[in-house]
């Protein structure tokens, strides 16, 4: 629309509104549109990904099972000094709460929770909530140390009232190998009971390895696909695309039949005279099965985004630098190698990102030492049910993710990244 | 934009209630158990049996034992399991958490000679919260083609001399740290007293030391059958019914060590907030009858929890039950107690000793 001048000086549109108004108005307009046409996206995202995770991580810092079980106990125990044995009055409220039908089971989640802390405590409370019920009269404080003298320690009401929080980093304390003495100070754990932070080493280390791996394997593949002719390279890509399109499972379980003890490999090796029968070799259920079967599973990640880049790269490059002096050598590593950046960079953080929360494979494969921190993850979902724990652990891994990430973005940069 | 019509849109949803009522009519439970051979025995013991009988439908599936899945779907208010199979030591933990529904011990049936139930069962099979079905038992089992000389006694497992070759252990420390303390000579009945020490499991974990780079940690119960077939391992623990599965209906090579078995039971639950709390109780009261618990056994290898399905127990089947006198010569219960207490500590120190 041509635009009308008026004798104020200002452009208009066909209306009579300033232009500038009418174009901030139609901008405006555009956005809305298309934030509009994203939002069911979004709500998706919203509800089914990011709150779940932001409850999950939620679990981490929240323990208000022994506050709900005992509220009364716990607020007169904020006001003990810490020494000696508690009063009467705190022996009597505990008595009365433990004795209260409507706790009946909140006890058992107040339990574990202290059991987390202090092993012994869960049944401490069961025999405790058993007997004391048939206690009519005080004095409480005698009746609970002859249930148990446990009761008589000063530890056990200071692991109480450090329970009483229903806020705690606790959990962040235990996912790196750190507790929480009685008293309140943090100590490192025993050694023998020392796992996660060695777990995190070990994934990271081998994600690393298994990304560089799969760099060194996928160059040259992809290389090879990008240059041959289409018909070829396209039954080679059927190949790797097989796999990829293979259930984990399925292909995760064909590394055992290969690498077992007694498996192909193994009974090749053996006919071939290579290493005799009663020494195979061990490549299975430990470090080195963990690292074969996934950096096979993880190739493609790597190899496609490869590919799609070094498909971009006309090939008259490495020629013209061929012809104007370079060895092969230098052609490669200064005209070729930088172009294919973006795409190793690409695969590394698919492979990276993927390999530092894989558990399928390492609990089928890794035997004693290829396990994963995300094992243990598992293992505190599913079997020991510390989800607080689990929720640490899973955060601590989260943020370690998203830190890569943006130390990536920072030194290569986000938007040199291609994905195909 | 007006490809679909407003009452084409209510019809259509009317539709749909109308046929999800009609699906309701008649009940169906979804009952989760182990899967595999063990689950088998269940369809043909209790399922078909009880759906037969009152036209209700049971939608079977499979787990991998522990809480979590009955936990999540309790908090979340959205229960669809309405029976689990568990282990005393879930059974008892969920109780207390609150998640599972009292059972109605009282009505349960009494058994064909007449015994009231709570005196049929076996003591400490019956739970608030839980109705036992079956005794199982962690064994361990050799290939009989592999071996120079038959392992006989639990400490020939820890024997690398006697028996060299990989074994395989399950992954938790549950049942591997008794066995430790037994074949370092603690009698049955002393292991948990041992355990409760620290010097007690000290020296289950040195026990375990001196196997430990031959030994490869399986998961599901259906691994240990598999790797001994596979001669991944000369021997390995496993539960007794895959292994009977394995032996007698597989025809494999294999022979069962019973000495220092760990028994335990197996029960069933409800998580709290069920749908379908009728029909899935009558189911219980129904499977956990004389009959079914003596047919279940017909089977798979895992004994009856009611004294009086023993005797009606097939004599063929009953030289492989736990419980035989044969196979009943040292065993230990497993104490659900100690590890309801213990479990998180051991776990941990078990899973770095692992990871070390």
């Amino acid at each position: 629309m041509a635009a009308i001048t008026e004798n104020d000086g200002l452009m208009r549109a066909a209306d009579g509104t300033p232009l500038k108004q009418a174009l901030a108005r139609a901008t405006r307009m555009n956005k809305a549109r298309a934030f509009l046409l994203t939002t069911p996206l979004l709500a998706f995202i919203l509800v089914t990904f990011i709150l779940p995770i932001g409850m999950m991580l939620f679990r981490s810092i929240e323990a208000p099972e022994v506050s709900e079980a005992f509220p009364k106990t716990v607020a007169i125990l904020e006001q003990w000094d810490g020494v000696g044995q508690p009063s009467e009055e705190i022996y009597a409220s505990l008595a009365a709460e433990m004795a209260d039908p409507e706790n009946r089971f909140k006890l058992g989640k107040a339990g574990t929770r202290l059991n987390y802390i202090e092993s012994g405590f869960r049944s401490l409370m069961n025999k405790t909530v058993r007997r004391i019920k048939r206690v009519d009269a005080g004095p409480y404080k005698e009746a609970f140390i002859k249930i148990d003298k446990r009761w008589g320690e000063t530890d056990t009401w200071k692991i109480i009232r450090l329970a009483g929080d229903p806020y705690t980093y606790r959990a962040y304390l235990n996912a790196l190998d750190l507790t929480q003495a009685p008293d309140g100070n943090i100590v490192a754990q025993p050694e023998i009971k020392q796992i996660y932070v060695t777990l995190f080493e070990r994934t990271i280390f081998v994600s690393i390895g298994v990304t560089i791996a799969c760099i060194a394997l996928a160059y040259p593949i992809s290389y090879l696909l990008a240059t041959l002719p289409s018909g070829t390279s396209n039954l080679l890509m059927i190949f790797v695309l097989l796999p990829f399109w293979t259930s984990l499972l399925v292909r995760t379980t064909s590394w055992i039949v290969l690498l077992q003890t007694n498996g192909v490999i193994n009974d090749i090796l053996v006919s071939l005279g290579i290493v005799g029968t009663d020494d195979r070799i061990q490549m299975i259920y430990n470090m080195t099965g963990t690292f074969i079967a996934m950096t096979h599973i993880l190739l493609p990640f790597m190899v496609l985004p490869l590919y799609s880049v070094m498909k971009t790269i006309p090939r008259d490059h490495m020629r013209a630098a061929r012809s104007l002096g370079a060895n092969p050598a230098i052609a490669f590593g200064r005209i070729y190698l930088p172009q294919t950046i973006p795409g190793v960079g690409a695969g590394s953080i698919l492979v990276f990102i993927l390999a530092i929360g894989y558990y399928i494979t390492p609990a089928l494969v890794g035997g004693q030492d290829g396990q994963l921190i995300s094992n243990i993850i598992e293992y505190h979902m599913k079997k020991s049910l510390n989800w607080s724990l689990a929720a640490a652990l899973g955060g601590i891994l989260l943020a370690g993710v998203l830190a890569l990430y943006w130390l990536y973005n920072r030194i290569v940069g986000i938007s040199n990244m291609k994905l195909g | 934009m007006s490809a679909i019509k407003p009452s084409r849109l209510l019809i259509a949803g009317l539709a749909a209630i109308g046929l999800t009522t009609a699906a309701q009519a008649a009940d169906t439970i979804t009952v989760v158990s182990w899967g595999g051979a063990y689950t088998n025995s269940q369809v043909k013991a209790y399922h078909e049996p009880w759906i037969a009988k009152t036209g209700n439908k049971i939608n079977s599936e499979d787990y991998n034992g522990g809480l979590a899945e009955v936990r999540a779907q309790v908090e979340a208010g959205n229960v669809t399991w309405d029976l689990v199979d568990v282990e005393l030591a879930d059974a008892v933990r969920g109780c207390d958490e609150g998640i599972l529904e009292p059972m109605p011990l009282g009505e349960l049936p009494a058994g064909t000679d007449g015994t009231a139930a709570k005196d049929d069962f076996i003591a400490g099979t019956l739970h608030e919260c839980a109705v036992g079905q079956i005794v199982w038992s962690t064994v361990y089992s050799y290939d009989t083609t592999k071996v120079a000389t038959k392992p006989t006694t639990i400490a020939d497992f820890f024997d690398l001399k006697k028996i060299p070759g990989k074994r395989g252990l399950r992954k938790t420390a549950k049942v591997n740290l008794e066995w430790a303390l037994m074949a370092d000579g603690v009698a049955a009945d002393k292991v948990y007293e041992v355990l409760a020490t620290p010097a007690g499991i000290d020296r289950a974990f040195a026990k375990l030391d001196t196997i430990k780079n031959d030994v490869v940690w399986w998961e599901a119960g259906a691994q240990p059958p598999q790797l001994l077939a596979d001669g991944e391992v000369v021997m390995t623990s496993a539960y007794n019914g895959r292994l009977f599965n394995a032996i007698v209906n597989e025809k494999k090579p294999f022979d069962i060590v019973w000495d220092g078995q760990v028994w335990d039971i197996d029960l069933w639950v409800m998580p709290k907030g069920s749908k379908n709390k009728a029909a899935a109780m009558d189911f219980v009261k129904f499977a956990t009858d004389t009959e079914r618990l003596a047919d279940q056994a017909n089977y798979i290898s895992y004994g009856p929890v009611r004294k009086s399905s023993f005797a009606k127990v097939a004599p063929a089947m009953q030289p492989h039950m736990p419980t035989a006198p044969v196979n009943f010569k040292n065993p230990l219960q497993n104490d659900f107690g100690f590890w309801a207490d213990y479990g998180d500590e051991l776990n941990e120190r078990f899973n770095a000793w692992l990871a070390g």
